[in-house]
């Protein structure tokens, strides 16, 4: 299987990697529209700044080539954000695949939201075999609030959607690669999810 | 500010590793580990057992250290799939990017964050506040909280509850506040403290120095209104198993990942 991990120089990517050779798999690593197009499967990490990091995806061009992908395609944390309408965090718009605006956390709690929470509400294959209320690891100030995309739900100031999907495209807020055996198993299910 | 919300976020609990030349120092009383001095070993351990984060403290001085250290992180990063920090010596933005890009989650500077404090702003604009924490060592001169430097033998005279004000500002995503009266008493964590630092920054706080007994941790969760709580010799003696530990504090009603 050719798995292709997005690398437009936000944050730590390696660990990605790491978890999907700790499966059984290997992943390449690369901003090259060509080799993202023929890949099996495509993951979009991410991690630091909404704006600069639309910015990067601009001066690529990968923002133009995600949307168009037919393969199964995973954003994680900012990556999911970078997915939806917009965001409110550097006033930046979106790649539009997800039908929702990401917004901030309030001051009513401590953010980032850092560290491990509850996932509920799950239906999705992404989640087979992954039990309800099953601890994931965040680390966040934005999130996608409650929508009809939303595949799994967390509390946090709100209850809003830590998880969507739309046709072949899935975004997770949580970090799978982080988050111990169960989100070994998520990537996993990923990984095996049949291209329509 | 008093804040009322849904919290199902979890207390966290913390091993932290010391690391010397590559190898974890503080005598090891591990039967189960092939190698007690190795530090991806004893991670990978820690990790099964439940512990919800993993610091890496790099208290070696050789010029090979950030090679070293480098080498580790990735080690790391390819067997523990949980978060972990790398902190010790940490003094200059090119030393985040080759610790970050080797598969840490996170840094922790301390002495060098002191001396420039602008190290901070650099860190959380480049790399973003999420993997930034600030390590705070302090203890109580004439009854006043005083920041210390090099592990808490260098006093300075600046109050710990204005440069944690200040770290917040200049975007630290965590505080790791380390109580040097608290270090190694096994008395408790400095709870008085740690409530004020927790209700004055919006960020989450790690209370470190003094875990001695189960209780030592619920009561950083409940008084001092930590977010998290760090340990080392209590988890490398074997003196408490991770797991009890979560299942005493869930039984007190404090939200774990179990």
């Amino acid at each position: 299987m050719n798995i292709v991990i997005i690398d437009y120089g936000a944050g730590n990517i390696q660990s990605i990697r790491f978890a999907i050779e700790r499966l059984g798999y290997e992943a390449v690593l690369t901003d090259n529209a060509g080799t993202i197009r023929q890949a099996d499967k495509v993951i979009f990490p991410g991690v630091g700044e909404a704006g600069s990091a639309m910015r990067k995806l601009r001066a690529t061009g990968i923002d133009r080539v995600i949307p168009e992908l037919k393969q199964p395609v995973l954003g994680i944390c900012l990556g999911m954000q970078l997915m939806c309408k917009s965001s409110e965090e550097g006033r930046t718009k979106g790649l539009g695949i997800f039908d929702v605006d990401i917004v901030r956390f309030s001051d009513q709690v401590k953010v980032p939201q850092i560290g491990w929470n509850q996932i509920s509400g799950l239906k999705s294959p992404l989640f087979e075999g992954v039990k309800e209320n099953e601890f994931m690891y965040l680390v966040h100030s934005f999130y996608a609030p409650e929508c009809s995309e939303a595949i799994a739900l967390t509390r946090y100031d709100v209850e809003y959607a830590s998880a969507l999907q739309k046709d072949n495209f899935y975004g997770v807020q949580f970090h799978p690669e982080k988050s111990s055996t169960a989100g070994a198993r998520i990537l996993n299910n990923f990984l095996k999810i049949k291209p329509s | 500010m008093w804040k009322v919300m849904i919290i199902m976020l979890t207390k966290r609990i913390i091993p932290c590793l010391d690391i010397k030349n590559g190898r974890t120092v503080k005598g090891i009383n591990f039967l189960d580990l092939r190698d007690a001095g190795d530090p991806v070993e004893l991670a990978e351990l820690y990790a099964k057992e439940g512990a919800d984060e993993l610091v890496f403290l790099d208290i070696s001085a050789t010029e090979e250290k950030r090679k070293t250290l480098a080498g580790l992180v990735r080690s790391v990063a390819e067997k523990v799939d949980i978060p972990f920090t790398v902190g010790g010596g940490i003094a200059s933005v090119e030393d985040v990017g080759i610790l970050l890009h080797n598969g840490a989650d996170k840094v922790s500077v301390n002495s060098s964050a002191v001396k420039n404090p602008g190290l901070i702003d650099d860190l959380a604009g480049r790399f973003g506040s999420q993997c930034v924490v600030v390590a705070v060592d302090a203890k109580q001169v004439n009854g006043e909280w005083l920041v210390h430097l090099v592990g808490g033998k260098v006093p300075t005279d600046i109050r710990l509850y204005d440069w944690v004000r200040e770290v917040e500002q200049r975007g630290a995503g965590e505080i790791l506040f380390t109580s040097m009266d608290h270090d190694g008493t096994k008395g408790g964590f400095a709870n008085e403290a740690l409530v004020k630092i927790s209700g004055m920054v919006n960020i989450p706080v790690i209370a470190s120095g003094g875990a001695g007994n189960m209780q030592h941790f619920a009561d950083a969760f409940t008084l001092g209104k930590a977010d998290a709580a760090l340990a080392a010799s209590v988890f490398h003696f074997k003196e408490m198993d991770i797991r009890d530990l979560k299942m005493f504090l869930k039984e007190l009603g404090v939200v774990v990942r179990m």
